[in-house]
C-alpha cells in the first residue's frame, strides 16, 4: 500500500496519521476522566502504528509511474478482505444475540456482555462492517471499470477505507463500554460521527472527481445508485445527529430533538438508512455485478430511470410508517403509509428490470451458484419490498408493530437480499481482482448457496410466526373483557422460534465462513498466467495524467 | 460510441451505450408498471382524501371521513370500561365474603386475576406466586402481615417499605454491621434460628450456643419476631419456623440477614392499578392461598 505512494504522498499521508495520533491524544487527555479517554487511546495507538509504518516505508524505492496507466484496485482488495472480516464478526455477534433471547441467562453477569450492548454490535457489524466495507470495496471497482477513469489519487481510496473501518470499531467499541446515543442505527456518538462525515465527504469527493475525468459519455446506472446512496446517507447522518456534547471532555451528548420531532427524525434516518444504504447501494452493485456475471444487456435504460427516480424520491417520505399509532399526528402517518404503498411500484420495477435481465441466462443461474446467489437477492428484494409496503398499511401495522415480523421483515432483506447480492458480486469479483483463473472451489459455493438460503428460510419464517402470534397474543381479550395473555406468556410462546432463529442464524454465519475460506484459498492459488489489466476489463484509458 | 444493435434474445435494440461490456436494451417501459404505478397512486390518493393528511400552516386536512386516531383510543378505552363494568362494579361494591360466595363472579375473578397476577406481580413473586430469592412466596407461607382479603388488598394498596404515606414498614434491623450485637452473639443466635425450623441442627457440640442463642433471641428479637418466633403481624417480621424463607434458610443466608439486615421492597399499586383491580388481586391471592391449604 505504501510502496505505491509517491514521495510526496508518503509525506502527505504522514500528516494525516500524524494528526489523528494529535487528535487521539487530544481526546485522551481531555476525556481522561471519562470513556472518551479510552476512545482518545484507540485512536492514538491506531494513529501510531500508521506513523510507524510511513516510516519504515518511507524510504522505499518511488513506484513506478506506470502503475497509474491502470485502474487502482488495492483498496478493493484490502476492502474485500475486511468485508469478510466483518461479515464473521457481525454474524457471530447476531448468532450470539439471538441465543441470549432464547436463553437470557448467558451473559456472565457481565455489563458487556447483556443484550442492550451486543445488540447495536451485531446491527452495526452487519450494516456498516459488512455492507458499509463491501459497498465501498465494490464501489471503486465499479467506478472505475464504467467510466474507464482511474481513482483520482493515490491516498483518498486508503483514507476513506481505513476511516470508516476505524469509525466501525470505535463504534462497536463503544457499545461494549456502554456509548450510545440511544438512536437505533445511529448510535455512535458525537466524535465518532464528526469522524465520519470527513471520511464521507472524502468519498463522495471520490465520487465526483473520477465521474469528471470519466471517459465514458454516459454515467452507468449503477454510479447513479453508489452516488445516491453516498449523497443521501451524508445527509441523513449529519441530520439525525445534530448533538450538543456536555462537554469537550466528554463521550456524551444531547440530541438537537426532542419527543416526537426526535422520534419523527430518528425513523426518518432509520428508514432512508434502509432505503439509501441497504437499498440504493446495493442495488448499485447488482446493476453491475448481475449482468456482468450474467453476460446480458440491462432489460430497459427506460425502466432503470424511472426506478431510480422512483426509489429517490419516494423512499424519503415513507419514513413515518415507523410510528403509526404513536403519539405521531396522523396525518403524517397516512402520508407515511401512503408514499409507501406507491413505492412499491418502483421496487418491483428494479426488481423485475434485473430479473427480465436473466431472460436468457436462466441456464447459468442453474448451473453457476455466483450468478444464482445474485438471481436469488433480486428475488428477495422483491419479497420483501412487497412486505414492507403491506407493513406500512395501518392496519397491518397495528398487527405487525413491536413483534418480531418487524425482526422477519428485516432479515428477509439483510440476508436475503444484502448479503446474497454481496457475496454473489464478491464471488464474481475476486478471481479478477486478484488475477486468479477461478475460484478456489465452485462446490464450496454451492455450499454457501444452500447454507444461506436455508439459514434465511429458517431464520424467516421462525419470525413470521413468531411474529404473528405474538401480535395475535397481546391482543386477545377474553369474555369478561380483559386480556387473555399476559406478557410473559407471549414470551414463552416464543421460545421455539427463538431457538429456530438462532439455528438459523447459524447456518447463514457458517456460510460467510465458508464463503471466506473459499476467498482466501482463491487468494493464495497460483495467479493467473495472462496478467493484463484484470481478464477480461477494458484496459483504463491511459490518458490519466497528473494534474488531470 | 457504440451503435445500437438488436439483442437476439429479446428481440430489442440497445441504446448504443456501453460500460466495461455491460449494454443496455432500449426496451420500452412495460405497460404493467404504468397499470400498477397509477392504480397504486389512486389508491394512496384516496386514501389521502379520507383520511388525515396534507398539512397546512397552521393545520392540516382532516379528511373526508373525519377519522381521528386520539378520539378512537378514547372511545375505545371508555367503551372496554363499560363492557367490564358488568363486573368491576359488582367487584368494588360487594363485600369479600359476597364475592368468594358468588361462583360466576369467582370465576372472573380467576380468569382475570392470572393475567393481572402475571402482568403485575409475577416477576417478583413469580408466575404461581410461590417466591424467588428475596420475594415471599405469598400462596403457600403463612403472611407477614395477615390473609384475609382485606388486609391483602391493604398490602397490595399501600406496599411495605413503598413511596405510599402509608405504606407498611418492615425492618430487619442490620444487627451485625450496625454492632448491636458482637460477632459471637450474631453466630449463636443465627445457630438458634436454625434449629427452630430444623431441631436436627442441635447437637450436644453446640447445645451452649443454642442456649445462649435462645437468650439473645429473647432479648434482640422476639419484640418483632415474636417468643416462639412464629412472626408478628404488627411488625411484619416473618415467622421463622416454617420451612419457607424469603431469603434462604441455610446458614449463610441467616447470617447474612441477621448481620446485614433486611428491607424488601413490596411496590405501592394504588394509583397504577384501579381500585376494583386491587381488590381483585386480594381476591385472586386469598383465592389461590385457600386452594393451596
Ligand atoms: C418489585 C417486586 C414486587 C412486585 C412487583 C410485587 N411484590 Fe409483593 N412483595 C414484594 C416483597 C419484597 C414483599 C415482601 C416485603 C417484606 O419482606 O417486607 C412483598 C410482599 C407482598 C405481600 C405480603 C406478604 C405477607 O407475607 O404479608 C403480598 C400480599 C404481595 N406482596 C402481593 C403482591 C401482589 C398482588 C403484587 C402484584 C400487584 C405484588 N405483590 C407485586 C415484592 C414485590
Ligand atoms: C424491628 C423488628 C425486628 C427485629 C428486632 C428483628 N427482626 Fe428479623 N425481621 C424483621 C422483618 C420485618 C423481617 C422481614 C424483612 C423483609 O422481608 O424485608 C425480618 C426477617 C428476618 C429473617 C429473614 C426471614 C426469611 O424468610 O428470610 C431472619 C432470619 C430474621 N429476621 C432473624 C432475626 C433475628 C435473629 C433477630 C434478632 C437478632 C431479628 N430478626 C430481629 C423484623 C425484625
Amino acid at each position: 500500500m505504501i510502496a505505491d505512494l509517491t514521495r510526496a504522498e508518503r509525506t502527505w499521508a504522514m500528516i494525516i496519521v500524524g494528526g489523528l495520533t494529535v487528535i487521539g491524544l487530544a481526546m485522551a487527555v481531555g476525556g481522561r476522566n471519562d470513556l472518551l479517554g479510552v476512545h482518545g487511546w484507540m485512536v492514538m495507538i491506531v494513529g501510531l502504528a500508521g506513523f510507524a509504518m510511513m516510516i519504515r516505508q518511507f524510504d522505499a524505492p518511488e513506484p513506478d509511474p506506470e502503475r497509474l496507466q491502470h485502474y487502482y484496485d488495492a483498496p478493493t482488495r484490502a476492502g474485500i478482505i475486511l468485508t469478510l472480516i466483518w461479515a464473521v464478526i457481525g454474524m457471530f455477534v447476531g448468532l450470539w444475540v439471538a441465543t441470549l433471547l432464547a436463553f437470557p441467562d448467558l451473559t456472565f453477569d457481565a455489563a458487556w456482555a447483556s443484550f442492550g450492548r451486543l445488540r447495536p454490535v451485531h446491527t452495526s457489524g452487519v450494516i456498516f462492517g459488512f455492507g458499509g466495507n463491501a459497498l465501498i470495496a465494490t464501489s471503486y471497482h465499479v467506478l472505475q471499470r464504467t467510466t474507464r477513469a482511474r481513482l483520482p489519487d493515490q491516498i483518498s481510496p486508503w483514507f476513506v477505507l481505513l476511516g470508516y473501518n476505524l469509525f466501525c470499531v470505535i463504534a462497536a467499541s463503544g457499545y461494549m463500554m456502554g456509548l450510545t446515543q440511544s438512536k437505533e442505527y445511529a448510535e455512535p456518538e458525537w466524535y465518532a460521527d464528526i469522524w465520519l462525515t470527513i471520511v464521507w465527504v472524502v468519498y463522495f469527493s471520490i465520487y465526483i472527481r473520477t465521474l469528471m475525468r470519466r471517459k465514458e459519455p454516459h454515467i452507468y446506472v449503477a454510479n447513479w445508485y453508489y452516488m445516491a446512496f453516498i449523497l443521501v446517507v451524508a445527509m441523513l447522518h449529519i441530520i439525525n445527529n445534530l448533538a450538543v456534547p456536555i462537554s469537550l471532555g466528554s463521550a456524551k451528548s444531547y440530541s438537537l430533538f426532542s419527543g416526537v420531532q426526535d422520534a419523527m427524525t430518528q425513523w426518518w434516518y432509520g428508514h432512508n438508512a434502509v432505503a439509501f444504504f441497504l437499498t440504493s447501494g446495493f442495488l448499485g452493485m447488482m446493476y453491475y455485478y448481475l449482468p456482468k456475471r450474467a453476460g446480458r444487456p440491462i432489460f430497459s435504460y427506460r425502466l432503470s430511470i424511472i426506478s431510480f427516480w422512483g426509489i429517490t424520491f419516494m423512499y424519503m417520505w415513507a419514513g413515518s410508517h415507523h410510528l403509526h399509532y404513536t403519539a405521531l399526528p396522523q396525518w403524517v402517518q397516512t402520508l407515511g403509509m401512503a408514499f409507501s404503498v406507491v413505492l412499491l411500484v418502483p421496487s418491483w420495477a428494479s426488481a423485475g428490470n434485473a430479473l427480465m435481465t436473466l431472460n436468457g441466462a436462466w441456464h447459468k443461474v442453474r448451473d453457476d451458484a455466483v450468478l444464482r446467489f445474485m438471481a436469488l437477492a433480486v428475488i428477495f428484494y422483491g419479497l420483501t419490498t412487497l412486505e414492507g409496503s403491506f407493513m406500512a398499511i395501518q392496519a397491518v401495522n397495528s398487527l405487525s408493530h413491536y413483534t418480531d415480523w418487524t425482526i422477519g421483515h428485516v432479515h428477509a432483506g439483510a440476508l436475503g437480499w444484502v448479503a446474497m447480492i454481496v457475496f454473489g458480486s464478491l464471488y464474481a469479483l475476486v478471481p479478477t481482482m486478484w488475477k486468479r483463473p477461478k475460484l478456489y472451489s465452485a462446490k464450496l459455493v454451492e455450499v454457501h448457496f444452500w447454507l444461506a438460503l436455508s439459514g434465511t428460510l429458517i431464520y424467516v419464517f421462525a419470525m413470521w410466526n413468531s411474529g404473528v402470534t405474538q401480535g395475535l397474543m397481546w391482543r386477545t381479550y377474553s369474555e369478561s373483557g380483559a386480556l387473555t395473555y399476559s406478557f410473559i406468556d407471549s414470551l414463552v410462546a416464543m421460545h421455539p422460534y427463538y431457538i429456530a432463529r438462532a439455528i438459523g442464524g447459524l447456518l447463514f454465519l457458517l456460510g460467510a465462513i465458508v464463503a471466506s475460506y473459499n476467498i482466501g484459498m482463491t487468494i493464495r492459488s497460483p495467479i493467473a498466467e495472462t496478467s493484463d489489466d484484470a481478464g477480461q476489463d477494458l484496459p483504463a484509458q491511459p490518458a490519466l495524467q497528473a494534474g488531470e | 460510441m457504440a451503435l445500437s444493435e438488436r439483442d437476439k434474445v429479446s428481440g430489442h435494440m440497445t441504446t448504443g451505450h456501453e460500460w466495461n461490456g455491460i449494454k443496455e436494451l432500449n426496451t420500452p417501459v412495460p405497460r404493467v408498471v404504468y397499470i400498477f404505478l397509477i392504480s397504486a397512486t389512486i389508491f394512496s390518493v384516496t386514501w389521502t382524501i379520507l383520511m388525515p393528511s396534507w398539512p397546512g400552516i397552521n393545520d392540516y386536512f382532516r379528511g373526508l371521513l373525519g377519522a381521528d386516531q386520539q378520539a378512537e383510543v378514547r372511545q375505545s378505552v371508555a367503551e372496554g370500561v363499560a363492557e367490564r363494568s358488568s363486573w368491576t362494579d359488582a367487584i368494588v361494591d360487594e363485600d369479600f365474603t359476597t364475592i368468594r360466595a358468588d361462583p360466576s363472579l369467582m370465576q372472573t375473578v380467576r380468569e382475570t386475576g392470572k393475567m393481572l397476577f402475571a402482568e403485575n406481580c409475577a416477576a417478583c413473586h413469580g408466575a404461581e406466586g410461590l417466591g424467588n430469592p428475596g420475594f415471599p412466596n405469598i400462596i403457600q407461607a403463612p403472611t407477614m402481615w395477615g390473609d384475609d382479603p382485606a388486609t391483602i388488598m391493604e398490602t397490595i394498596r399501600v406496599g411495605i417499605n413503598s413511596a405510599h404515606d402509608e405504606t407498611r414498614y418492615g425492618q430487619m434491623l442490620a444487627f451485625g454491621r450496625d454492632q448491636m450485637l458482637p460477632l459471637s452473639d450474631v453466630d449463636r443466635v443465627v445457630t438458634y434460628v436454625q434449629t427452630l425450623s430444623d431441631p436436627a441442627i442441635a447437637t450436644a457440640d453446640n447445645a451452649e450456643d443454642i442456649g445462649e442463642g435462645a437468650t439473645i433471641f429473647a432479648d434482640n428479637c422476639a419484640a418483632c419476631h415474636g417468643e416462639t418466633g412464629t412472626g408478628m403481624q404488627e411488625t411484619g417480621a416473618p415467622n421463622l419456623t416454617d420451612q419457607y424463607w424469603i431469603y434462604g434458610g441455610d446458614r449463610s443466608s441467616i447470617r447474612h440477614t441477621v448481620y446485614y439486615g433486611r428491607q424488601g421492597l413490596m411496590p405501592t399499586w394504588e394509583g397504577r392499578l384501579t381500585p376494583a383491580y386491587i381488590k381483585l388481586l386480594a381476591l385472586y391471592v386469598a383465592d389461590l392461598r385457600t386452594a393451596a391449604k
